[in-house]
């Protein structure tokens, strides 16, 4: 860490149990920090409310997805069997709901798929291949069995004693800061 | 092992914790108190390191098979579908048969993550990666039937909603039609739950990796991926969307194919019984190809901790309760033959048992309703070599399924001059090994390259993972020092 142009981009602590964790982020969300974040190598149960996260808005796209999957099949059967170029097979209805149905019904599927996925790499802003935690060697371990607390120096409330001073009373055994 | 606890139906707790009593105690899904560190190695071993010798030798065969089935692919393509064994009155044969058979095998991995997530079986994150894998490399080898028995394989993209050169459009009346929806939505949506359950365990690797080529791929496929709760939230969310929609998907899939056959008017297709017994045969062949797939692998990969005795235990059960599934529905055929009073309906039924080909359907009846009831047993279960003997004759039964209900339900239909009996020729036989080449190629390729257990999602299950047992360090002021292996 060069001293002269060292930007900081956040200060993380690191916990060895998911209940430290969990515990030392209700105190992070009470102490009333904004941008902040907690990194697990799984998703902990309980921690969104510990964070006070919302319920996540993925559902819509998956919902968006699966009514745009469902209209395009029923529409696209239609125009093509119907009215851009009508065939008679077995006396058969041009169009029918019930034929159209499974095609629709794999469609929505199909869609609704793609709206999840992309939704949530929407939401998530992924992919993301630079991150300045990418760069911290002791953040790699976060895949491995550590869980971290992320506090960006980009928060009102931050400062450089008083947050350390934070972590290490939630239970930190070890706190650095993260270049940006 | 050596550090392990030597009991592997106890948990390990922090000092001062008292132990509940073992009758009270869960077995835990990952066996003698692994911890988070322990998963991750043992998993991310199988991809880095020197490639083990038996990888090879399993790997060069399987690559002669495809190779295999690449030339019988082109002679077929080049001389035409003549070349099989199909002829007057059995126009669908072998084509149809494995198509029908890969399909199906595909099917447990579908069932493993999806609906096994609906349903919170939490032993589910030990053998979903694989399973998933197996569904898309098991969909790719049966998407090669229905491309190839057009015969003129440049047409193929007639299916697709596309105008062909005289502005006619696919016709959506026709089952047929609705298949290749089924079965392209299929493939799409099982790759896009199985990258998205790769993402988390990319990261892993890339965390690990210790030359740079490594660590730009897996982390160009990680996507940037970091483990953020806020991440997490989002993606928990969309992994339960994507199950909520692979349910009704899985399902789906296998009643189109077999309306292909019961929306036509032949005995034997021609019955409403298809869509839930295709889909339970469906979901009993995939579990066989997943105990023959893992049953190996957890030996030679030392995964014995993660894949248990409990997970195999279950699966077998699965098999058992699907395979009883399957012989209720071959005894209701029967039934409904006699019952219909339909004598077409009752000389076919009679034909499978009794004429020309009823050495197929033995074969079936006893490897599919007959083999499956030892696992009642909980020795049998218990007994590697005859669950993993047990688990190939599934399939085995299951291919002989799908070879009676095609080729018998063809080779005798109304009119008896009309009747004939088919023979497979060696390009028949051939593609089909050659199937298995491009299986097995792209199943070790998956094992050696990428996680072959859901890394996260197995942590995720384990006792020290929950934020309110002991062992996750509830109720315990200071943090519980490190327990490295």
């Amino acid at each position: 860490m060069a001293e002269t142009n060292f930007k900081a981009y956040g200060m993380i602590g690191e916990f060895r149990t998911s209940a430290s964790v969990l515990h030392a982020a209700e105190k992070v969300r009470a102490a009333g920090f904004r941008k902040w974040d907690v990194f697990t190598p799984f998703p902990v149960h309980g921690m969104d409310r510990a964070m006070g996260l919302k319920n996540s808005k993925v559902g819509w796209f998956a919902f968006l997805g699966g009514v745009a999957g469902y209209t395009t099949g029923m529409l696209m059967i239609w125009w093509m069997n119907a009215v851009d170029y009508p065939i008679v097979i077995g006396g058969k209805p041009m169009f029918s709901p019930f034929s159209a149905f499974p095609p629709s019904y794999e469609l929505t599927i199909l869609f609704g798929a793609f709206g999840s996925l992309f939704g949530m790499l929407f939401l998530n802003r992924l992919p993301r291949l630079h991150h300045p935690l990418l760069k911290n060697k002791r953040f790699s371990l976060v895949t491995h069995d550590r869980f971290f607390i992320v506090i960006e120096c980009d928060d009102p409330k931050y400062s450089e004693v008083e947050t350390r001073k934070l972590l290490e009373e939630a239970g930190s055994p070890h706190i650095e800061l993260v270049e940006d | 092992m050596s550090t392990a606890a030597a009991n592997p139906i106890t948990t390990k707790l922090p000092s001062g914790v008292p132990q509940p009593p073992p009758e009270l105690q869960r077995i835990p899904l990952v066996a003698n108190g692994r911890s988070f560190g322990w998963i991750s190695n043992q998993v991310a071993a199988l991809t880095e390191g020197r490639t083990p010798v038996w990888w090879w030798i399993c790997f060069v065969p399987s690559v002669l098979l495809l190779g295999l089935l690449g030339f019988t692919l082109s002679y077929q393509i080049s001389t035409g579908v003549g070349v099989w064994g199909n002829m007057h009155p059995v126009m669908w044969a072998w084509d149809i048969v494995n198509f029908v058979w890969w399909i199906g095998i595909g099917h447990a991995g579908t069932l493993i993550s999806a609906i096994l997530f609906l349903l919170r079986q939490r032993w589910r994150t030990a053998v979903n990666r694989a399973a998933e894998a197996m569904t898309i490399f098991a969909v790719m080898c049966a998407g090669i039937y229905p491309a190839v028995h057009v015969g003129r394989v440049w047409y193929d993209w007639w299916l697709f909603p596309i105008p062909n050169s005289n502005s006619i459009w696919p016709q959506f009346r026709s089952p047929l039609m609705w298949d290749v929806f089924a079965v392209s939505t299929y493939f799409t949506v099982s790759v896009l739950f199985w990258y998205m359950g790769l993402i988390p365990d990319l990261a892993v690797l890339r965390d690990r990796a210790k030359t740079k080529l490594r660590q730009f791929l897996y982390g160009l496929f990680a996507l940037g991926w970091t483990g953020s709760n806020r991440h997490w939230s989002n993606y928990e969310k969309a992994y339960l969307i994507l199950a909520g929609l692979s349910t009704p998907l899985v399902l789906s899939v296998h009643s189109i194919v077999s309306l292909d056959f019961s929306v036509s008017q032949l005995p034997g297709w021609h019955t409403t019984i298809f869509p839930p017994y295709f889909v339970a045969g469906a979901v009993f062949s995939g579990f066989g190809m997943v105990l023959s797939l893992l049953i190996p692998l957890r030996s030679m990969f030392k995964l014995q901790d993660i894949i248990t005795m409990r997970h195999i235990d279950v699966m077998c059960k699965v098999t058992l309760a699907t395979g009883s599934i399957v012989g209720y529905a071959y005894a209701m055929e029967f039934f409904i033959a006699w019952y219909s009073g339909n004598p077409n309906e009752r000389f076919h039924f009679l034909n499978r048992a009794l004429g020309p080909y009823q050495w197929a359907w033995i074969m079936m009846v006893s490897c599919n309703v007959l083999v499956p009831q030892l696992f009642w047993f909980k020795k049998v279960r218990q007994n590697l070599v005859i669950v993993f003997i047990m688990s190939i004759l599934v399939n085995v039964g299951m291919w002989f399924e799908r070879f009676v209900i095609i080729v018998l339900s063809l080779h005798r239909d109304f009119i008896p001059s009309n009747w004939g009996y088919y023979r497979p020729t060696w390009v028949d036989i051939c593609t089909y090994l050659g199937t298995f080449g491009l299986f097995f190629t792209m199943f070790f390729l998956f094992i050696r390259f990428l996680p072959m257990i859901a890394v996260s999602e197995v942590k995720g299950v384990t006792p020290q993972a929950d934020p309110h047992h002991p062992a996750g360090g509830a109720k315990i002021e200071e943090p519980i020092p490190d327990e490295e292996e």
